[in-house]
């Protein structure tokens, strides 16, 4: 039973925060929600017994990468977002688009019978002992090749965002 | 006992969710984080899945996908502020000429 209400109370935080990161007009609104979305994300993470990845959730996620959000908003000074004719067009197209994609992931969704399979409280343990044998042993390989990646996102973003005539 | 169904239900809202923002905002910025929740969403797939296959292959898939995202976050916003540096504006409908 408290399975259930934690579920809920999680998905509810993250449905509410997704449909306010689009409701809101200012990006400093929506990215407070993405954190908001993020978080519950991490409970939910934590219900399906992955620790490490609900861990490293709320470490990379909504610290990390939403505090670079942040900055760069308050860095730029990004004001209420201004609609012009390609807003209207957007709109127009973008809502029948989403619409088509949702009922089609919701039908591909429902209909295989794996998905009513239940899933049940401590199925899985992904403690980060675990985590770190599979990483440092079967993916080594790909392990390594993240961090070069990680080391040309560094130079990339020094490269880019550096003034022109400096 | 919650079924598998229901993250995947959550998880394809979440996507679309992220679809929407990315199709109908004009904020560069704010489109760049419905992106962030559109991998968010697929992040949950991953580890529902593997809770429910028992295996944990899902949980380092999620992690190399955290990876890339924040590699892709770093270089993203430095677009974005070279962007900004240029163009003086973050409303993607006046970013459409290749050169000033």
């Amino acid at each position: 039973m408290l399975h259930e209400i934690l579920f809920f109370i999680f998905a509810a935080g993250c449905v509410a925060g997704a449909i306010n990161l689009l409701a809101q007009k200012h990006p400093i609104n929506s990215a407070l929600s993405l954190i908001v979305v993020m978080a519950s994300l991490a409970g939910l993470f934590l219900l399906m017994g992955a620790e490490f990845v609900g861990a490293v959730q709320v470490i990379i996620y909504a610290g990390a990468i939403m505090v670079l959000f942040v900055f760069v908003i308050m860095l730029l000074n990004a004001g209420v977002e201004e609609h012009t004719k390609g807003s209207r067009i957007a709109l127009i197209l973008g809502i029948p688009g989403a619409a088509v994609i949702a009922i089609l992931i919701t039908w591909i969704l429902l209909r295989s019978q794996q998905s009513q399979a239940p899933i049940a409280i401590g199925q899985l343990h992904g403690d980060g002992a675990s985590i770190g044998r599979l990483l440092f042993g079967p993916f080594l390989l790909p392990f390594e090749v993240t961090s070069v990646l990680v080391l040309i996102a560094i130079m990339g973003a020094v490269v880019l965002a550096r003034k022109e005539d400096a | 006992m919650i079924p598998l169904s229901w993250y995947l239900l959550l998880s394809a809202f979440l996507f679309i969710c992220g679809v929407l923002g990315f199709l109908i905002k004009r904020n560069i910025i704010t489109i760049f984080m419905s992106i962030e929740l559109m991998l968010n969403a697929v992040n949950l797939t991953f580890v529902a899945y593997a809770t429910q296959l028992k295996n944990l292959n899902g949980h380092i898939f999620v992690f190399f996908v955290m990876v890339v995202a924040a590699a892709e976050s770093a270089v993203g916003l430095g677009i974005i502020i070279a962007v900004y540096r240029s163009r003086e504006t973050l409303n993607v409908d006046r970013v459409n000429l290749l050169k000033l």
